[in-house]
């Protein structure tokens, strides 16, 4: 018993030495709206550990003046950077001068704000068109010059990364005629909206006969389409290829039954690239890029989908 | 005459609603408009207030023949309407109501100032004084009745219908509203007048007209008519002895006890009281409006809960905590307000009628629908229903047969202590007959009845007992030859006086 | 005879959808037999249906006793998510089943005590679960979607019975015992009279609270079954979007079924077809092709011009139309045409 409370003791001394003399970051978060953001939140603290760095954690709950008082709290205890993912675009300009003024670098994670770029270190995010090219190219290197009639999942109408998804795939298979995209409806980003139009696309097309792969702006609503395709009677990855966006580790595990071929990235290590570039900056004061692009990495089932599962389910998603 | 109708003829799908009708308005003069329900009334006077177009017939106001399409058109033309239910807005305030769609306006904004000058100008001569800056709604019914009238009188100042304007008025009020009337007339108005009630009509009116059935059946001077007649007229049958009283002998015959309340109390409400209810026996209960009877009868059939008080038969004790508990004591209710309390205004009268004994049954054991069948069409006849056939909405029907399928709900469950409060009040003077004749059949059959009634003469006629009740207590009780209007407005006056000695 | 005159007009409605639609999509009508299930895109729209046609049972029988039950489309979320936590957590079958339905009957009795026993407008008190309820929702699924593999349960998503859709089933199933409840028994009378006139109801005797908590848990438990549906047909609960705003498609369904948001008369089967027209124009746009920026405005003018030609007003103006064509015309009109 004694023991034992002097080995706690040891340890904990020996962790409060350590943190004395480690940066400290505020990350103020958005929420917990989605699961993807669940998985920013985990791999965050999980990258700070790693790298032993203090980090103090704050949730808004979708709102913005908690957002601005969590970073007024930051500088007042005088943190060594702070890692804002900002709920909306604008209103940020006095509390980022605010920060500038007291010398703390601040770093955007994943969504970009309107203010003067000279107010934060740098954005880190993820280039939607990108991630759109990256999977229409990957069609073009699958299917070669055989005719492919392609249907279209796509996210929210209207929303930001419905439209940039849509735009990216475009030019992925721009100037190649044998794609051609037949049918084009939104999902609403859900599993069960992607089911329900993909069941449509299926009776539109001879029973999905017709159709030689799927485009889903995110993986749910292709984890959707693929239930749909098999109740169909078809086999989703053989007779329909399926290529999707996000990675999330659902598609990996369909990946892993041979139902989906390809999905890309949007990683949530947000904080990794952001960490590198302010380990950086604290130690010669190098200023980075002002966007650092993520990697839109291609996972296919060549790179172990069920390894991939395994290593994300358990991130929050 | 300043308003001639000659050949006025309306018809709806299935009824012929005027046939051929006649009617002159002088000015000057009060002319009540009588008949029983669907006599042909509110058809006649919606003809005239442009509600409807009739089919056939000629309207001359003032010598020239008019045919007004809405009622706007005949404000213009000088025919002003005010109906039972006063239909102006209660949250505007008296100026703002009497104004309405002619506001003086300054500058192009409605001007206050103005505005209320113009309301008192307009209420000057109507013997009131109130402040007509204050919403309408917080005056008296008989106040809005006649801001209502000088409001049709102003816009239209040539022919005024009044339409039931003193159902919901007590004595003094319909006074008030009188000498307002009086003074139109005399101001060269013509009047027209519905009413139900025989007294006001043989007290305001100078000629009467009488339809029944869509049809002109006389049109007399009052002085020319008694009340007898009148009623023959309305009827088409000379009526039996209406006021038939329980004969004094009858009374003698003690009625084998079958409920006793005892103390039953609520506070705020109901002192407690005592009350025995013989078999076939009916118990009036008299009073003033707000007296306290009505609330004696919710807390008899629990839809009032008792602070105090046991209820029992010759059995034992009945608890009477809901409505459902004292429909299994065998009690039965007919409220007052039959639109609110009484009829399921959508259904039909097939289910209404079998509405209570199905509830009574539960849901899992439905009536069979020619068991309900049976039973609508046996009450229909029984008491005389006016309906198409079973299966009209209640709320189609006029106030006398909504009060019987009421009634008919009830029956349909056989009682043994029926509750009517106010059981005849706006309907015509036929089932009113009616149903005080059902009332004596019931009751010789065993049934016993506990009758609330403003209408002295009707407790008296039908009542072994009147119970008296006044400033939410009971104060007298009046056995058989003792029932007389003196002996009961005695009690109420004499109680009125001692508590007067009392403060 | 008379059932047929009540529901004449949703026919005919139905009908005209599915004319359109086939003008626009030939092989709207094709159904064939494909591994012993029957194909095409009207049974399609048979089992797409379910959860607004399960919820439009509920809500006429809510909206014939003067409420509105605005909290089943969360109430699906939260039985969704209630089933995929007990069969990801190897309750089995039936244990899922009878735990999402018990939630739902809860659920009802929570809205029913609160409007009949506490006396809050239906509007307002079933608002409160509509908005708590998701956070319930989420808190279950732990805000992920909570998937599962089990097919037992995915069979009431994905499963044929006789060669039909399981949701198609359940929901004709469920629609023909409500209304057989309902017009068998006196329930039918006494839901319509409390709904036209709940005192005077009160006062003939009849059980206005129970029967209104009672009302309100046949909703609960339509929303249930909506909800089993809906996580049985993609293996897991999405606490986040499952049933999102489908209250307000079962209240157009009952609308479009004729029934008076006023209480009283009511036809389930009206309100089933309902349903179906709106899952027949919703499945048309798809089929159809349009973009999707279009979606929500053809569905909205549809509704319009159905709404519009089943309003009362049209269709006095229609018998009288028919009236004076049948009767020649009106002497009003020839004097018009003199002048």
């Amino acid at each position: 018993m004694k023991l034992k409370t002097l080995l706690a003791s040891t340890v904990a001394m020996t962790f409060i030495g350590l943190a004395a003399q480690a940066q400290t970051v505020g990350f103020s978060q958005i929420g917990s709206e989605s699961g993807w953001r669940a998985a920013e939140t985990t791999l965050t603290k999980q990258q700070a550990e790693e790298r032993g760095i203090d980090l103090k954690f704050s949730d808004a709950q979708q709102k913005q003046e908690n957002q601005i008082a969590a970073i007024r709290s930051f500088i007042a205890q005088g943190v060594d950077a702070i890692l804002l993912a900002p709920v909306v675009a604008t209103g940020w300009d006095s509390v980022l001068e605010e920060a500038k003024e007291a010398e703390i670098p601040v770093v955007l994670l994943d969504r970009r704000v309107d203010s003067s770029d000279d107010l934060y270190l740098t954005a880190v995010g993820s280039d939607l068109v990108h991630e759109g090219k990256v999977a229409g190219e990957w069609l073009v290197n699958e299917v070669g010059d055989a005719e492919c009639r392609v249907v279209e999942l796509q996210g929210t109408t209207g929303s930001s990364p419905a439209i940039d998804r849509k735009t990216g795939f475009e030019e992925g298979i721009a100037g190649h005629d044998n794609i051609e995209i037949v049918r084009s409806q939104t999902g609403d980003f859900t599993r069960a909206q992607g089911k329900e139009v993909m069941e449509s696309f299926l009776q539109a097309e001879n029973g999905g006969k017709d159709i030689c792969a799927l485009y889903a702006h995110n993986d749910d609503m292709a984890v959707g389409a693929i239930q749909a395709i098999k109740e169909a009677g078809l086999k989703p990855g053989e007779d329909i290829l399926i290529v999707s966006i996000d990675a999330v580790p659902d598609i990996f595990k369909a990946m892993a039954d041979g139902e989906a071929n390809a999905t890309v990235e949007l990683t949530p290590n947000m904080a990794g690239p952001a960490f590198d570039a302010l380990d950086a900056y604290w130690k010669d004061g190098t200023m980075p890029e002002k966007f650092i692009q993520t990697e839109s990495k291609l996972y296919t089932p060549e790179d172990d989908p069920a390894g991939e599962y395994e290593s994300r389910k358990d991130l929050g998603y | 005459m300043l308003l001639t109708i000659r050949s006025l003829t309306k018809t709806f799908p299935g009824t012929l609603a005027l046939d051929d009708v006649r009617f002159d308005l002088a000015a000057g003069e009060v002319h009540a408009l009588l008949g029983e329900n669907g006599a042909g009334k509110s058809t006649l006077i919606k003809c005239l207030t442009g509600a409807y177009r009739p089919d056939a017939g000629e309207i001359t106001l003032d010598g020239a023949v008019v045919a007004p399409r809405s009622t706007g058109e005949a404000q213009e033309l000088g025919i002003g309407t005010v109906y039972q239910e006063v239909n102006l807005l209660p949250n505007l305030t008296v100026a703002q109501n009497l104004c309405f769609g002619r506001e003086p306006r300054r500058f192009g904004l409605v001007s206050s100032r103005g505005m209320k000058a113009m309301a008192e100008g307009m209420l000057d001569g109507y013997g009131l004084d109130i402040d007509v800056s204050r919403d309408l709604g917080t005056y008296s019914v008989a106040i809005q009745q006649i801001v209502a009238i000088a409001r049709a009188v102003a816009l239209s100042g040539k022919v005024l219908i009044l339409d039931e304007p003193t159902a919901s008025l007590d004595a003094r009020e319909v006074e008030m509203l009188f000498d307002v009337v009086r003074g139109l007339r005399a101001q060269g108005l013509g009047i027209v007048f519905v009413s139900h009630f025989l007294d006001q009509v043989f007290d305001l009116s100078d000629r009467v007209t009488v339809l029944r059935n869509g049809r002109h059946i006389v049109t007399e001077d009052i002085a020319a008519l008694d009340r007898v007649r009148l009623i023959e007229h309305m009827l088409g049958h000379a009526l039996e002895d209406e006021v038939e009283a329980r004969n004094a002998g009858h009374v003698e015959a003690r009625r084998p006890p079958m409920l006793h309340f005892e103390g039953m109390a609520r506070r705020g409400v109901i002192e407690g009281f005592d009350l025995e209810v013989g078999q076939g026996e009916v118990v009036g209960l008299a009073g003033l409006l707000g007296s306290g009877r009505t609330e004696s009868a919710e807390l008899l059939f629990g839809l009032r809960a008792a602070t105090a008080g046991t209820a029992r038969d010759q059995e034992g004790p009945l608890t009477l905590d809901s409505p459902r508990a004292a429909i299994r004591a065998g009690f039965g209710f007919a409220p007052e307000d039959r639109k609110t309390d009484g009829i399921v205004a959508d259904l039909s009268v097939r289910e209404n009628i079998a509405l209570a004994l199905q509830a009574r049954r539960g849901w899992a054991r439905p009536i069979p629908r020619a068991e309900q069948q049976r039973l609508a069409e046996m009450y229909i006849e029984r008491l005389d229903i006016r309906t198409s056939d079973a299966e009209k909405a209640v709320g189609d029907l006029s106030g006398g047969n909504q009060q019987k399928v009421v009634l008919a709900r009830w029956l349909a469950m056989n009682p043994r202590f029926l509750i009517l409060d106010e059981p005849t009040r706006g309907i015509d003077v036929g089932a009113h007959a009616e149903i005080l004749r059902l009332i004596h059949q019931l009751t010789d059959e065993g049934m016993s009845v506990l009758l609330i009634s403003s209408e002295l003469d009707e407790l008296i006629a039908v009542s072994d007992r009147v119970i008296v009740v006044r400033d939410r207590r009971h104060v007298a009780e009046l056995t058989g030859a003792g029932i007389s209007t003196e002996t009961i407005v005695h009690a109420i006056a004499q109680h009125a006086r001692k508590d007067g000695e009392a403060a | 005879m008379q059932t047929l005159r009540r529901l004449a007009p949703q026919i005919v409605t139905l009908l005209a959808v599915c004319l359109l639609v086939t003008l626009f999509f030939p092989g709207f009508l094709d159904i064939s037999m494909s591994g012993g299930r029957l194909v095409g895109p009207v049974i399609d729209i048979l089992k797409r249906s379910a959860p607004v046609a399960l919820l439009a049972i509920g809500m006429t029988l809510v909206i014939a006793t003067r409420g509105i039950d605005l909290s089943v489309g969360t109430v699906i979320a939260i039985c969704g998510a209630v089933a995929a936590w007990a069969i990801a957590g190897g309750m089995g079958l039936w244990a899922a089943v009878a735990l999402a339905i018990g939630a739902g009957l809860l659920a009802g009795l929570w809205n029913g005590v609160l409007v009949a026993v506490i006396g809050i407008q239906p509007i307002v008190a079933t608002l409160i679960l509509m908005t708590a309820g998701r956070g319930i929702a989420q808190l279950i699924t732990e805000g992920r979607i909570l998937t599962f593999t089990d097919p037992g349960f995915a069979w009431f998503g994905s499963g044929t019975l006789f060669g039909m859709p399981v949701p198609a089933v359940i929901w004709i199933v469920t629609g023909v015992v409500m209304a057989q409840l309902m017009r068998r028994t006196a329930l039918g009378l006494l839901v319509e009279a409390i709904g036209i006139n709940r005192r005077a109801s009160a006062l003939a005797g009849v059980n206005a609270l129970v029967l209104l908590i009672a009302v309100y848990m046949a909703s609960g438990l339509c929303a249930a079954l909506a909800g089993i549906i809906t996580a049985a047909d993609i293996r897991g609960a999405d606490a986040n979007n499952a049933g999102l705003w489908l209250e307000l498609d079962a209240i157009l369904a009952v609308v479009i079924g004729g029934n008076s948001l006023l209480g009283g008369r009511f036809s389930i089967a009206a309100a089933l077809l309902g349903a179906l027209i709106i899952q027949t124009i919703d499945t048309g746009i798809l089929l159809a092709g349009f973009p999707s920026e279009y979606n929500l405005v053809i569905k909205a003018g549809l509704v319009v011009i159905i709404l519009v030609l089943q309003s009362p007003r049209l269709a006095t103006e229609w018998y009288f139309w028919r009236r004076s064509v049948r009767e020649g015309p009106p002497p009003a009109t020839t004097k018009e045409h003199a002048r």
